[in-house]
């Protein structure tokens, strides 16, 4: 039995296995991929921490501006500890080697990280390493993982969380590999799974994976989720292959454009009054694009590399001489696992969740760029430390296999299930129908419209199954089981939209324009009973 | 459009047809899953070039199936050099070996000044996603499997020329056993990185590390000098006349 069970490998999970090795404890790290693939190598814009290496600022600042992006619904002592934790944050980054660009300031250690602005920041905070910020902290955190012989399991799809009397035992696995089910008993676990972006496929600058397989399994196992109706779309992704463009574009001083050639909005505002700008023009039968030309080549070169790469394959065009065509797109679930200022998952004790798939009440109605880089390292860290301190006194006796029979029996009604429906064409429809249904700006009816369809979608996932007959390597199967984690979060998103009659940072709905405190200024929490929905 | 991709259990190539219309190799990968072949295998994460999930051999070079532009009568097979778990899938924990023996993380932290043309001495090298490309392309792993390889190296050089690593010997001590002697600088791993990085300049750059910190080039010791050499070999003969 391990000590610490480490599910997912991005950067939150690597900064928990890391705390939770220095504090003696056996970690095992166990993935659906590899630990370099995860969500986290995306993020490029940034990591917030008030250094005031590029002009004047104070962790008061920072956490002013992030309580203030919450719309009132963040947890002011956690947003407080994530502000104050920043600069030591990125004192331990720069411990483990990660390649912060700097300025030419002659200073020594951290104070020479360089810093820009990003929206809805009252300074230049945002610490960066060119436009690949997540990918080299993702990268040094691998890199000191190894140097720490820390164990990885990779490719084990997480089935279930096995909990015995509210207290978490352990998880079941696909060992994708062989097909075979395992399970892995721990004596803390924790969940660093990310977020469930993909549930917009085709509308997401998410990677496939992001299907929020611990959140579901967190659902199941009599965990509680909250907040899952505020869901950030990123005002910059191409228009045709949504791919991300950093807001950091638009924080160096690039332009938003509509077809008139009109600037309509102040471009550093937060993600989500942006978003809503350029959904209007959207209305108005306008496009939009990003104008950098004026930026020149050298400084995009230099500050954008990888946007430029991105744009001219993907989107055919040079941001050096041509307007880049955008869209606002699904990009970050601020919801998620339900909590404690601990971070252990509020009904399960000794789970505890970290990073984007957890709702820590740092981000509220809307996440500042930059600040969940530091969620992922500063609460990762923090919950792998805790789950140490439960695992010093957790029982060391194993669970039963009973939920690794209850899903070896699952798995094996999937392969023999006559599947007459193909459920790839249900992702994308359920990818569109989340868009313009439960979108940037939403309405009782289209969002009553999504839950109609999304129940009549869960009904019809008994008739959909798998094509593929392999034991071994079945991709197959793993997407249609994260489809069906998707399908399942799919509902708890839009029942929270529908409650929610008002409009908070990024859920907004039309004919409640305005915040409504008295009422709503609180959290949606759902949980299941957890013996009657266990599929 | 036709293409055609290495099928693990048939060890044949299967044609697939695509709508005539530009995509990316991972688009078409997975139009091919969702509506033709659900069999068909591959891995895919970010199609953003920055996950380094998805890299593939497209007729007989390597290419991130998402940054890749689908051409007619395209043939599509998976890495070399890795054993294929299923049709384009490969296993890569391969490199979690090489990178652990070449010890390639920051052995002994010192606090630095650093400025903007420090960052720039790793900018390059620190663009690696991990795709296995240059794995791939290097033609000694062909008749040593042990090499520590391209990207191994790059990320020991990397940390090796990092102003906070106090040890750089720890490094340098970890890459001369199958490391960066066994290269034959031919330059196959530069030329497929899809990040633009350059293997063989950083392999060169920790040889010259190497012989400052002590070491030489084995081939080189090996050699004879001033004495006849029987032995066949490529020993340095000064009478040979340069």
């Amino acid at each position: 039995m391990v000590d610490i069970l480490v599910i997912g490998s991005g950067g939150a999970g690597l900064s928990a296995a890391l705390a939770a090795k220095q504090e003696g404890a056996s970690v095992l790290v166990v993935g659906k991929s590899y630990p370099t693939t995860s969500q986290t190598s995306m993020a490029q814009g940034g990591m917030n921490a008030a250094l005031g290496n590029a002009g004047e600022d104070h962790i008061a600042s920072h956490i002013a501006d992030t309580v203030k992006s919450a719309h009132g619904i963040c947890d002011e002592n956690m947003v407080r500890k994530m502000c104050a934790d920043g600069p030591e944050v990125i004192r331990w980054l720069e411990q483990l080697g990660v390649p912060f660009s700097r300025l030419d300031n002659n200073k020594v250690g951290i104070s020479s990280v360089a810093q820009r602005q990003m929206g809805g920041a009252s300074a230049k905070r945002a610490c960066y390493a060119q436009d690949y910020t997540g990918l080299k902290i993702l990268h040094t955190l691998y890199d000191t993982c190894l140097k720490e012989e820390i164990d990885f399991l990779e490719e084990h799809y997480l089935l279930n969380l096995i909990t015995e009397e509210g207290t978490i035992k352990g998880a079941t696995f696909l060992d994708i590999r062989s097909g075979e089910l395992v399970q892995i008993d721990a004596k803390s676990v924790v969940v660093a799974t990310g977020g469930f972006g993909a549930l917009y496929h085709g509308y997401t600058t998410n990677a496939y994976g992001s299907t929020g397989d611990g959140i579901a399994a967190v659902l199941r196992a009599g965990g509680a989720v909250s907040d899952m109706e505020f869901i950030q779309f990123h005002p910059t992704a191409l228009k045709h292959s949504s791919l991300l463009i950093s807001e950091a574009a638009r924080g160096e001083g690039g332009y938003l454009l509509n077809s008139d050639g009109e600037r309509f909005v102040d471009e550093i505002k937060p993600r989500d009054i942006v978003a809503r700008a350029i959904f209007e023009q959207f209305e108005a039968g306008q496009e939009v694009f990003l104008d950098v030309r004026h930026l020149g080549e050298a400084k995009l070169m230099e500050l954008l590399p990888q946007e430029v790469e991105l744009c001219r394959l993907h989107e055919g065009v040079d941001p050096v001489t041509e307007l880049i065509p955008i869209k606002p797109v699904a990009h970050y679930t601020m919801g998620g696992i339900d909590v404690d200022d601990a971070l252990e998952v509020n009904g399960i004790k000794g789970c505890f969740a970290a990073g984007e798939c957890s709702n820590a009440k740092i981000h509220g109605a809307n996440r500042l760029g930059g600040n969940s880089l530091l969620e992922i390292t500063a609460f990762g860290k923090f919950a792998g430390q805790n789950a140490r301190k439960h695992a010093m006194f957790a029982s060391s006796k194993t669970a039963p296999d009973t939920q690794l029979k209850k899903d070896q029996a699952h798995i094996e009604a999937i392969y023999s299930r006559e599947c007459s429906a193909n459920f790839y064409e249900s992702r994308e429809k359920l990818g569109k129908l989340f868009y313009d249904h439960v979108g940037i700006v939403r309405d009782n009816d289209r969002l009553n419209t999504a839950l109609e369809e999304v129940i009549g979608m869960q009904v019809a996932l008994s008739t959909m199954g798998i094509a593929d007959p392999s034991k071994a390597h079945n991709q197959n199967l793993v997407e249609f089981l994260e489809f069906s984690n998707a399908l399942l979060l799919a509902p708890t998103v839009i029942s929270s939209a529908i409650a929610r009659d008002e409009s908070r940072g990024a859920h907004f709905k039309r004919g409640f324009e305005t915040e409504d405190d008295a009422r709503f200024k609180k959290h949606i929490v759902l949980q299941w009973n957890s013996e009657e929905m266990q599929p | 459009m036709k293409i055609k991709i290495l099928r693990s259990q048939t060890s044949t190539h299967q044609e697939y047809t695509l709508p005539n219309e530009e995509t990316t190799l991972l688009k078409a990968l997975t139009h091919i899953k969702a509506s033709q072949d659900p069999t068909l295998t591959f891995s895919a994460g970010c199609r953003a070039s920055v996950c380094g999930t998805c890299a593939v051999r497209v007729n007989g070079r390597e290419e991130l199936s998402c940054a890749y532009k689908v051409q007619e009568g395209d043939i599509i097979e998976p890495l070399q050099y890795h054993p294929v778990l299923r049709d384009l899938k490969v296993d890569k924990q391969p490199s979690k070996k090489t990178l652990s023996i070449s010890t390639a993380w920051l052995h002994s932290f010192k606090q630095a000044a650093q400025n903007h043309a420090d960052e720039k001495r790793s900018e390059r090298q620190t663009d690696c996603i991990l795709c296995d490309s240059c794995y791939s392309a290097c033609p000694v792993f062909a008749v040593n499997p042990d090499f520590l390889g391209p990207f191994a190296l790059t990320r020991a050089y990397r940390y090796s020329v990092d102003k906070r690593e106090e040890d750089v010997k720890g490094i340098i001590d970890n890459i001369q056993s199958n490391g960066v002697w066994d290269c034959t600088l031919c330059g196959e791993c530069t030329a497929v990185c899809p990040k633009g990085i350059d293997p063989k300049m950083d392999i060169t750059m920790l040889r010259s590390t190497s012989v400052q910190q002590g070491y030489e080039d084995p081939s080189f010791s090996q050699m004879s000098f001033g004495t006849p050499d029987f032995s066949g070999g490529f020993g340095f003969d000064p009478n040979g006349g340069f």
